[in-house]
């Protein structure tokens, strides 16, 4: 008998390795260090005029540019070395100007007619590339409370326009206790709220004489908060994080409560963990008068440290949300401020207070929701208790000389670095709840150079030695397996590339280990080829014997590593999830080099010719 | 290499002895020592920093006592300028910046950072979570994959096989006190689906010999079995090996533990699929009629 493939099952492997070549090739390619350039704002835009700008702060200041280049994002700055770049983004973002964001990046090198057919080098993950991975926690919880104080404002509102007399109203673990001497007035209150706030569950007691109604959340009115908050959150983050000015970065839903924020690059993280993780906002509200007092009032102090205190209504006049736009500049007198304008909504309210209040003093609070983390004993277990708390400020208090529309400035800001942080953060919208920090990790961009230096020095090493050790043993058939070795890794990298998977340090910590076992197929079709020729077998049956009869031994223990490997994918996170994908794709990639361009090769180089000798 | 006749299945009680020593021991030092978890999985703060020139650690360790970090250890990791600290107990996110700053401040030469971590208690303990329930659910898929495709026997034996390996390589990291991260635990996850292959291929190899030599008994057999298989047993775990130590010398720090457990593990994981499978499977009398069904016509003789 002979071995032959058909034509086409040949023309079908060179395709596939023409494919694979074409697709890996972009990986030869080094990813340049560069600035990427933008812009947030509507009147700015990245053209060659802001190009030339940086091109001359750039000389004047001795670096080095490869190219500069416009993109549909903006604008690309290429440079020959990571110092070079390092040293250009405060001279390139000073010379634009705050209207730009200059952010690092690395760009890949493709030659045009590789990527327009869509291929591209594999993405680098964090521990490759240096930067900051985050997980936050959305403290849901708060989001409920912040939720019930504003309706239980609105219900005393209610109430006291139907002048349906009650005691007090008080919140405590979620639910809000409304007071009421006579159950009369209870009986009243409760038809009036029910038919307005309809995402309440309404029950009532009674309590040393007193009436009360206990107001808490529906079960769907809960999970539709919390859903909320967590996508506003999300929006918000996607915003500042675009504002800080951050290449490629990832903001995505983890889970029911979490978020994760990965931003490659970005070294500065103490100044990125206050941006994301501010929960600043702005309340503005008219100053009490003399005669008024009670629950309405609340007294603060100012934020500048002077111990003055003023009386405020508790009644907002806007928040932070309704601001449209902010920037950051200096007065008169050289002080920060902030110019801010207001959408459409804030601004009419805005008008309507102001209007019947000129002469009056308007305050305006700055307000950030905090957290403290205490360590508590409870069943012999240490464990994390989290009290979340606001602390209000006030930053001016100024007379209203005039009505207001929706563009106005305020001042009394610490620092220019304080009011910029201000503007942005109210561009960027407020968190509709608070967020903490669960988990965060950054890499230096040496340690991410370094471990790409490591793993791919590893992986020739290893792939060398596989190779030396596959040609003594197995001779020629260890070149057909040799050949078929570094196809697999051609495949592998192409089929990264495809799919646009992370490659991450055990990432390629698995691509060497798939060398070791690639081998595997190879090994057990070349044993069972030798054992068949041992009992005297002729050597074309021994060939197609030895590849049939192994092929069910290499699906069986193949499918069983893959089960294990999509497993690992599917509880890992991060570098874990890195090594999954590699190992799994790797799998794949050598059943098919193995199996079948194994067997070509020895088609090819023995299957038309009777009983030769095989080498092996 | 040529097939080889070597008793295998008569060293298997003092075989049997010897995996089971490995276990109680590696078992106790489990339940008395535990493992030395790291970071990922009991929550805290870590900093890596480079020096330009090689500190002493005794002073960046009263250099940060002054500074108020009293629960610190501090360690080289991998050079002798690379420096690592670990604080266990993170009351704050920002913990790591300000240890970088203080560093920064009073070391005498300079300091770079190089990864910083923090991980939350919870998120800690859910990671730990996670991870254990990966390894059942693993095994237990495999479990049924076996029971599937070969028989409940065969499932039983491998799957035994492969908590052998998991609990002989947790000894080896619990006695020798190495740091067991996350990537650890990957490792020992990829030690299962290592192992499950050789241990597949031997069962396979037993399968058809079942089939084809119908006069040998079931001792004989899986003895002629792992003997056909030994080569590939060996060459396989080699040229792993090979890559292994390659990664293990030349991978850097980063995967040190990752490449040292899937070392240890694929050591124990060949043993096993040599020895362990294949005695459990005589331990359970494995016979002829446990892969081939008996056919239908003999059934029906027997009805009246």
């Amino acid at each position: 008998m002979l071995n032959k493939y058909p034509l086409w099952k040949y023309l079908l492997i060179l395709l596939v390795l023409a494919l694979g070549l074409l697709y890996a090739f972009p990986n030869l390619y080094p990813d340049d260090p560069a600035l990427q350039l933008s812009t947030q704002k509507a009147t700015a835009v990245v053209d060659e005029q802001a190009l030339q700008k940086a091109k001359n702060a750039l000389s004047k200041a001795n670096i080095d540019l490869k190219e500069a280049e416009l993109t549909s994002a903006g604008g690309t700055l290429r440079f020959n070395s990571g110092e070079d770049q390092l040293a250009a983004k405060p001279v390139v973002a000073a010379a634009l100007g705050d209207d730009y964001v200059t952010a690092l990046n690395l760009v890949p090198t493709t030659p045009e007619w590789l990527s327009s057919l869509g291929a591209g080098p594999a993405k680098l993950g964090l521990d490759l590339r240096g930067g900051v991975h985050f997980l936050l926690e959305v403290d849901t919880p708060a989001a409920l409370k912040q939720k019930l104080e504003v309706s239980s404002s609105e219900m005393k509102a209610a109430l006291r326009s139907d002048r349906v007399r009650y005691r007090s109203v008080d919140i405590e673990d979620g639910v809000l206790s409304i007071r009421f001497l006579q159950q009369a007035d209870l009986a009243l209150a409760e038809a009036l709220l029910e038919k307005d706030f309809s995402e309440y569950r309404y029950a009532t007691h009674e309590e040393d004489g007193d009436f009360f109604l206990d107001v808490s959340f529906t079960e769907a009115a809960k999970k539709e908060i919390e859903s909320y908050a967590l996508q506003q959150n999300l929006t918000t983050l996607r915003n500042r994080v675009n504002e800080l000015g951050v290449a490629e970065p990832l903001v995505q839903r983890q889970g029911s409560n979490r978020i994760v924020v990965e931003l490659p690059g970005v070294q500065d993280t103490a100044a990125a963990k206050r941006i994301i993780g501010a929960t600043a906002n702005l309340e503005f509200h008219l100053e009490a008068g003399l005669d008024d007092k009670g629950a309405d009032i609340e007294t603060l102090s100012f934020r500048d440290g002077s111990g003055r205190t003023a009386r405020l209504e508790r009644d907002l006049i806007i928040t932070g949300d309704s601001v449209s736009d902010a920037s950051s500049s200096f007065d008169e007198n050289g002080r920060p401020q902030v110019n801010i304008n207001l959408d459409a909504k804030g601004g009419k309210q805005m008008s309507k207070v102001t209007r019947s209040a000129v002469g009056r003093n308007m305050a305006v609070v700055f307000i950030e929701h905090k957290s403290r983390s205490r360590f508590v004993e409870k069943d012999g277990k240490m464990e994390e208790v989290r009290r979340s708390y606001s602390e209000k400020g006030i930053i001016s208090l100024a007379t209203i000389q005039t009505t207001l529309g929706n563009s106005f400035r305020i001042t009394g800001l610490d620092s220019p670095r304080e009011s910029s942080e201000l503007a942005l953060l109210l561009r960027a919208g407020a968190l509709a709840a608070p967020i903490y920090f669960v988990e965060e990790r950054t890499i230096g961009p040496s340690l991410g150079a370094e471990n790409i230096k490591l793993g791919v020095s590893s992986a020739q090493i290893g792939l060398l030695v596989v190779m030396l050790f596959m040609l003594v043993y197995y001779k020629v058939f260890g070149i057909f397996a040799n050949v078929s070795l570094a196809l697999n890794i051609i495949l592998l990298m192409a089929c990264m590339s495809l799919l646009s998977a992370t490659l991450t340090l055990p990432g390629i910590a698995g691509i060497v280990l798939t060398m070791g076992m690639a081998v595997d197929a190879n090994v057990l079709i070349f044993s069972r080829i030798k054992e068949e020729l041992a009992s005297g077998v002729p050597s074309q049956q021994a060939i197609h014997s030895g590849f049939n009869r192994a092929f069910t031994t290499i699906f069986d223990a193949n499918i069983t590593t893959l089960l294990v490997a999509v497993i690992l994918f599917a509880v890992g996170t991060g570098p874990v999830k890195g090594f999954a994908v590699t190992l799994s794709l790797g799998i794949l990639t050598s059943m098919f080099t193995a199996i079948v361009v194994t067997r070509a090769q020895v088609n090819l180089v023995y299957g038309g010719r009777k009983n030769k000798k095989l080498y092996i | 290499m040529k097939v080889t006749n070597i008793p295998f299945m008569a060293m298997r009680k003092i075989v049997a002895v010897f995996s089971l020593a490995l276990i109680l021991i590696s078992l106790g030092s489990l339940a008395t020592k535990g493992l030395q978890f790291g970071l990922d999985f009991t929550g805290g703060t870590l900093i890596e920093v480079e020096y330009k020139e090689a500190p002493q650690l005794d002073d960046v360790r009263t250099l940060l006592g002054e500074n108020g970090y009293d629960d610190v250890v501090v360690q080289n990791f991998g050079s002798p300028t690379d420096v690592v600290v670990r604080m266990a107990n993170s009351y704050t996110a920002t913990l790591g910046d300000e240890v970088l700053v203080t560093l920064q401040n009073h070391g005498a030469t300079d300091v770079t950072l190089q990864r910083s971590e923090f991980v939350g208690a919870q998120v800690g303990e859910e990671l730990r979570e996670q991870g254990g329930l990966g390894m059942l659910l693993a095994l237990a898929i495999v479990m049924i994959y076996v029971a599937v495709r070969f028989q409940f026997k065969f499932s039983v034996a491998s799957v035994a096989a492969l908590v052998h390996d998991v609990i002989i390589t947790l000894g080896f990291f619990s006695i020798f006190e190495v740091e067991f991260d996350l990537t650890v635990l990957a490792a020992l996850l990829a030690v299962v689906g290592y192992s499950l292959n050789d241990t597949i291929v031997v069962c396979d190899r037993i399968r058809e010999n079942f089939r084809i030599m119908r006069d040998t008994t079931p001792y004989d057999l899986v003895n002629e079995s792992i003997n056909q298989t030994l080569g590939r047993t060996l060459i396989t775990s080699l040229t792993t090996l090979f890559v292994l130590v390659v990664l293990f010398v030349a991978g850097g720090e980063a995967i040190h533990n990752f490449s040292m457990a899937l070392l240890v593990g694929i050591v124990i994981g060949t043993y096993s699929s040599i020895f362990v499978a294949a005695n459990l499977l005589l331990a359970m009398k494995v016979t002829r009629e446990d892969l081939i069904p008996t056919p239908k016509e003999e059934l029906e003789d027997d009805l009246p």
